[in-house]
């Protein structure tokens, strides 16, 4: 492990950089602040490793171009921020119903609406669950070091192949600008996951058919399986229905496909919530401040813990059900006015008492922020 | 569907997907049909692999097309198709890239990608069937309903003003524009037929018939009615040269409008920028 190429990068650099170890071949985005560099980042890189880069004419055709180019057998990538994340709803729906590989960095910022631009946020976390309409189940992760910029965006390219599912990235501000010196990984250092590609003769191909863990085998256009791909809900060969069965069918794949397999999928950084008193909740940039905090106040003496989430959704409840079970207060910390604290309280033992952080006036939340929350609450 | 033996024996037979998508949507008499039996004997004729030729769609009774025949197909979201298309075609530049597309998917909700897939001058073939109304959603006003007419939307004539989609495939950057209607069938292939073979952006125009609702609220008639009607107004481009504006109005100008085989394709010029930077 000695001696890897270090280099010094922004979360947003750190993306590309992890996109373009899992595979990523086509980038297709519109710039926006506070992402932008995601973009220029991989219309630099992608020619010179024979891969493309498009800048489309909004966020809605960002999107559909990745799917397209998913469909021919890319690892298709874009970035954006909450503007753009709204104008790729529709077409995200799409990327759920056909089931295609595809991800998403949305690097958050103020809002609603055009917001704060320049400045951070994490008031995209429940719109990253419920962003388009109708019944589907969803994955999102969110880094809190530029390290892990790469390394999780390398894990939402596996988990995007292996549920052949849309995956969002959830960074914020300060974590696509903010400038870390990390090691490059080397090839073998991480698991690469590719799609499954389909065995089966053409003639006797069915493009969504029923598996053991519910994904189909997934082949590009032009390789000779010429299938059926439609927004319209479908039945296991592409073509649309309103067959009731069929329809219950083709939702609960898409349902299942993640929660009987989302062991896979969750992840999260518990430490020292055995002993705790008080343990902080928290994912992305905040976590930061919050094992900070955490560290402080054991070295002062509190039996403090902390819950770092890195995979948002699916919701890991059973994980906050354990961990918290000795405890006798949460804090949950985070920049916007309450979205995963309801989630927490959902499973939260009712002699457990909640408590929040939160912040949305574009300000990051700080240790010493949470160690007052801290002293108040104890 | 049981296939009569005559059928087995059209050419177009070929290319459809009987067991599992049909019946179709469109109403009987639909000229989207005329267009599709077109489209597959000119594929047919061109020599295209199945496999080789992906076609895509948006919303509407015509981005319906693609969903019959026996190629790639991709069905997405309202206005989106060429967005979709240019993923497709840049993601696997040797494909056949074909969009099928209504006014309203084209020009309303799809207008930003129109001219943008245009402008990048792309090579994909988009057949733009024209009935001048939002057929699927039971006839509303669409950017090609002429002045006056009524639709469901303007239930006392149209008071907007209309697109001319080869007009602005022109301004925008499109290097193969042609217009034809369902009456005027070997044209019909002759100018898809050119289309497909183009490099580079191509608009194929198809002025078509919605009597169900085009065709009863302005008391146009039945489907052959409308094909009729359409011949009596079809003008070539020979013609229509020797034609002031206002002799032209309510006439289609039917024939090839442009081509420029010069100008350079967008993959090809992003495939050199590849083996420039990757030395
Ligand atoms: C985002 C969105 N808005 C509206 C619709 C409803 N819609 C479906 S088809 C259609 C119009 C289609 O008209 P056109 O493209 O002219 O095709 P036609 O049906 O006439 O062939 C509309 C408005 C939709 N599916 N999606």
């Amino acid at each position: 492990m000695a001696n890897k190429k270090k280099k010094l990068l922004q979360g947003n650099g750190a993306c590309v950089e992890g996109a373009i170890y899992a595979g990523m071949t086509f980038y297709a985005g519109y710039p926006i602040t506070p992402s932008t560099e995601i973009a220029e980042g991989c219309a630099k890189i992608l020619p010179k490793l024979g891969g493309r880069f498009i800048q489309m004419e909004d966020e809605i055709a960002s999107i559909a171009a990745i799917i397209g180019a998913s469909i021919t057998g890319h690892k298709a990538f874009t970035g954006t921020s909450g503007p753009g994340y709204s104008l790729m709803s529709e077409s995200l729906g799409y990327a759920y119903m056909t089931e295609t590989p595809i991800v998403v960095v949305n690097v958050q910022r103020g809002g609603p609406s055009t917001g704060l631009p320049t400045k951070v946020g994490q008031a995209d976390t429940m719109q990253a669950r419920w962003g388009t309409h109708g019944d589907y189940n969803a994955i999102a992760i969110a880094p809190s070091t530029v390290g892990e910029c790469l390394t999780e965006t390398i894990r939402a390219f596996n988990l995007a192949e292996r549920f052949r599912t849309p995956v969002t990235v959830l960074l914020d501000e300060v974590m696509g600008h903010m400038r870390e010196i990390i090691e490059l990984p080397e090839k073998g250092d991480h698991e690469v996951f590719d799609r499954v590609k389909p065995t089966a003769k053409p003639e006797d191909f069915e493009a969504f058919e029923m598996t053991d863990n519910l994904v189909s085998p997934m082949p590009s256009y032009g390789e000779g399986y010429r299938y059926n791909v439609t927004g319209l809900t479908h039945d296991v060969h592409g073509f649309s229905t309103n067959r009731t069965d069929e329809t219950i069918m083709k939702l609960d794949k898409l349902y299942n496909k993640i929660e009987h397999f989302k062991d896979e999928i969750f992840k999260s950084r518990v430490e020292l919530v055995d002993d705790a008193d008080v343990i902080f909740i928290s994912y992305g940039t905040v976590s930061r401040a919050a094992l900070q905090a955490m560290q402080i106040a054991r070295k002062a003496g509190a039996k403090v813990g902390s819950i770092q989430l890195y995979t948002i959704w699916p919701f890991d409840y059973e994980m906050i059900k354990r961990a918290t079970k000795n405890c006798k207060k949460v804090i949950v910390a985070e920049m916007n006015m309450g979205q995963i604290c309801h989630e927490v309280q959902k499973v939260l033992d009712p002699s457990i008492k909640l408590e929040t952080v939160q912040r949305y006036d574009g300000e990051i939340i700080t240790p010493m922020e949470l160690l007052e929350k801290l002293e108040e609450v104890l | 569907m049981a296939t009569t033996e005559k059928q087995k024996s059209d050419i177009t037979h070929k290319y459809l997907r009987p067991q599992k998508s049909f019946p179709s949507v469109w109403c009987p008499g639909c000229g989207n049909g005329i267009v599709m039996g077109a489209f597959v004997r000119v594929v047919d004729k061109l020599g295209y692999s199945k496999d080789e030729v992906a076609m895509v769609s948006g919303i509407g009774c015509t981005s319906r097309l693609p969903v019959y025949l026996d190629f790639n197909s991709l069905h997405t979201t309202h206005g989106r198709a060429l967005a979709f298309a240019t993923g497709v075609k840049f993601g696997q530049p040797k494909m056949k890239v074909v969009v099928i597309t209504g006014d309203g998917d084209a020009l309303a909700i799809g207008g930003n990608h129109f001219i943008h897939a245009c402008r990048r001058n792309i090579d994909i073939t988009c057949i733009l069937i024209n009935n001048h109304t939002y057929g699927m959603t039971g006839g509303q006003g669409s950017p090609t309903t002429p002045e006056d007419a009524i639709s469901t939307t303007t239930p006392y004539g149209n008071v907007e003003k209309h697109f001319d989609p080869c007009d602005l495939a022109m301004a925008a950057g499109a290097t193969y524009v042609a217009r034809g209607t369902v009456t005027h069938y070997p044209q019909m292939e002759k100018i898809i037929s050119a289309g497909l073979e183009h490099e580079g952006f191509s608009l194929i125009e198809i002025i078509s018939n919605c009597h169900t609702y085009y065709g009863r609220l302005n008391r146009k008639g039945d489907a052959p009615a409308m094909l009729e009607q359409f011949k009596e107004n079809a003008i070539t481009t020979g013609k229509a040269k020797k034609m002031d504006e206002q002799e032209l109005v309510g006439k289609y100008v039917i024939g090839k409008l442009h081509e420029d085989n010069v100008k350079s394709e967008f993959c090809c010029e992003y495939q050199k920028l590849i083996d420039h930077q990757k030395g």
